[in-house]
């Protein structure tokens, strides 16, 4: 039985805010944007603390790696029900190089050093979309993976994973420890209720460099321009079918 | 911001324009990107209290603002989602924990209403009125979750209730209780002695009693999620163990309640202001007369500005009251009357100005934006004659029921 257990969570732009591209296009404004805890991590917190309540688990960290407001999304995990924190502090260029590869050394990092028995973390984060932390954390471990998670169920010493795929819904047993990531259907999570958000203030969250993990944060991708999706444009209204189907040829979409 | 400065000829006037608009097309972004910065609600706020502030704004958006306008127009008491609040911790903010509550400070009670309050006015405004903390040591020994109060013109009341025995018999009616035939006990203010405020005694009165009745349920222009009826006694008699405090001290109970709810019912009208400018912000930017976004209108950029000025005013004098009411300080019951009187009257006023800036569509229920006006316009009303803050009271074994 998994006593440890590792959760991601990352801090993005709240899904509610309206983006918008640095006159530069060197990426997309952050300077005083609201930011929350990636949904899909929230969904991560939520799982491992009700495995905590059903007393599958023992411990829950909750891990961001960031800069010093990182801080903030870790007590939100704290006040749904994290006992700990480790905030892994990266800023400045570091942090706007921070990608997948980087981060899911980190998690590796600290899986090992922490003796954890289960990483759960979100599918993807809302911001870059990347959907990749999870499946590359398990392949630096050598772990098994379920990812997209719609069911997730302790067993003896497997857990049986039943996943959101193209097809439909696919059952899989892998062993423990493994990587989890949370889809959208695993559950609801919940609010954090005032006394809890009390009782976390006096929950610890602890420090760390990647330095200090023996990680090394070079990025091996460049980011060239960001630019935003092109305006719609007015569409055309045609008579006949083959009117259509002339014009969806002339534009080689056919 | 660069202006052309090609001399005047009909293209340099042209350029000139041209670079004006531009000033201001960037000029109502910098604006609304301000009013943002400006009417951000966590300003000076602990760690905590934003985490606070956080969670009620969340449950407010995904629990409340989806359906203000159906509990409106149905005039539907959302009993689940009040008891989904209270579980979260939104019952007894500044009661205390021993008794049920969650134990925090007025400012931080201040700062959660104001931010349920975007969600919906009504039911937040109903989740403050009924609340509850210990005054004076209680006489009654039953547990209660009183669940409304009654409130009158103080000194001057008129129920009655003689002694008769272990029992007082109440005789008299009182109108425009909030959740008046829906809750299970109401918390009375009555006269047992002699003229004056010193002959007031409170009095608890379990639904069932007989001799307690209801009046119709009223048609109101706004606070529809929550009934409104007349509560009549005919002698109905009442347990003397039920009596808070001693006689004559009615009065001095209702007087400590109504600072705090003073304080609840400005910030609600907060939160309204607060979610109707954001809506006339948006509005402006998106609606197009005369050519252009209303945004581009100067005059409705100065009005903006103006409400948004307002609105920050009200909220900074709320949040004073609260914390001079919480350090319980000399100036704390003046701040708390100055805070309803100029808190409500100007976030009428903004409601209303944002309206105004809706044109045609803020007449239209479609929009939210009346229904903030419409729900605080009886902030201006209440809480000045009407004592509710009895419930200052007691002691539940949970929040609400």
């Amino acid at each position: 039985m998994p006593g440890r257990v590792l959760v991601g969570v990352k801090r993005v732009i709240d899904y509610a805010v309206k983006i918008r591209v640095k006159p530069d296009n060197s990426g997309v404004v952050t300077d005083g944007v609201k930011h929350s805890m990636n949904p899909f991590c929230e969904i991560a917190v939520e799982e491992a603390v009700k495995l905590k309540e059903k007393k599958l688990i023992k411990e829950v960290v909750a891990v961001s790696c960031g800069p010093q407001q990182s801080q903030e999304t870790i007590r939100t995990a704290l006040a749904m029900g994290a006992d700990r924190g480790i905030h892994v502090e990266v800023s400045g260029k570091d942090y706007e190089n921070l990608g997948p590869l980087q981060v899911s050394k980190i998690l590796a990092a600290l899986a090992k050093k922490e003796e954890a028995q289960l990483i759960i973390l979100g599918k993807q984060a809302i911001d870059d979309d990347c959907n990749q932390t999870g499946q590359m954390t398990a392949a630096l471990l050598d772990w098994p993976q379920g990812t997209f998670a719609s069911e997730v169920s302790l067993e003896e010493n497997q857990i049986k994973v039943v996943r959101e795929i193209d097809g439909g819904l696919e059952t899989i047993r892998i062993n423990t420890p493994a990587v989890l990531t949370a889809d959208l259907r695993l559950n609801t999570p919940r609010y954090a209720t005032l006394p809890n958000i009390m009782k976390a203030k006096k929950k610890k969250i602890a420090n760390v460099k990647p330095a200090d993990l023996g990680v090394d944060l070079t990025s091996r991708l460049e980011v060239l321009r960001v630019d935003e999706p092109p305006q719609r444009e007015a569409g055309m209204k045609v008579e006949t079918v083959e009117d259509l189907v002339g014009k969806l040829k002339d534009a080689g979409k056919v | 911001m660069h202006i052309s400065t090609k001399v005047a000829g009909k293209r340099g006037i042209r350029d000139i324009t041209a670079a004006c608009r531009r000033v201001l097309v960037d000029g109502i972004k910098m604006i609304s990107k301000n009013i943002i910065r400006a009417l951000k609600t966590s300003y000076g706020l602990t760690d905590e209290q934003k985490e606070f502030q956080k969670v009620a704004f969340d449950f407010a958006a995904n629990e409340m603002a989806p359906h203000m306008a159906e509990w409106d127009q149905k005039e539907i008491f959302p009993v689940e989602t009040m008891r989904r609040a209270a579980q979260l911790g939104f019952g007894g903010i500044y009661v205390r924990p021993e008794v049920g509550g969650s134990g925090l400070s007025r400012l931080d009670t201040s700062i959660i209403f104001e931010a349920l309050s975007t969600g919906c006015v009504s039911t937040t405004a109903y989740i403050s009125i009924h609340k509850y903390d210990i005054i004076l040591k209680i006489n009654c020994k039953k547990s209660f979750s009183p669940a409304a109060c009654s409130g009158s013109d103080a000194a001057s009341l008129l129920t009655s209730a003689q002694r008769k025995g272990d029992h007082y018999i109440l005789n008299g009616s009182k109108a425009f209780i909030s959740g008046g035939g829906d809750t299970d006990v109401y918390v009375v203010m009555c006269r047992t002695g002699g003229k004056g405020p010193k002959g007031i005694s409170c009095l608890v009165v379990e639904k069932g009693t007989p001799g307690l009745s209801f009046g119709k349920k009223e048609k109101k222009v706004g606070w529809n999620s929550q009934p409104t009826r007349a509560v009549i006694f005919e002698d109905c008699p009442v347990p003397v163990t039920n009596r808070l405090g001693d006689e004559g001290q009615g009065f001095n109970i209702a007087m400590k309640g109504l600072n705090g709810g003073r304080i609840n019912i400005a910030s609600c009208s907060l939160g309204a202001a607060h979610a109707s400018v954001l809506l006339a912000k948006d509005h402006l930017l998106v609606r197009k007369q005369f050519g252009e976004a209303l945004a581009n209108n100067q005059f409705l950029q100065f009005k903006l500005a103006e409400m948004a000025t307002r609105l920050v005013a009200s909220r900074l004098l709320v949040r004073e009251a609260a914390t001079a009411l919480q350090e319980n300080r000399a100036d704390a019951v003046s701040l708390c009357s100055m805070a309803k009187l100029f808190v409500t009257d100007e976030c009428f006023n903004i409601c209303n100005q944002a309206l105004q800036m809706h044109g045609g569509y803020g007449y239209l229920k479609d929009y939210a934006v009346q229904q903030f006006m419409r729900d605080i316009r009886v902030h201006q009303i209440l809480e000045g004659s009407l004592i509710c803050e009895l419930t200052s009271f007691f002691l539940p074994q949970e929040p609400m029921r």
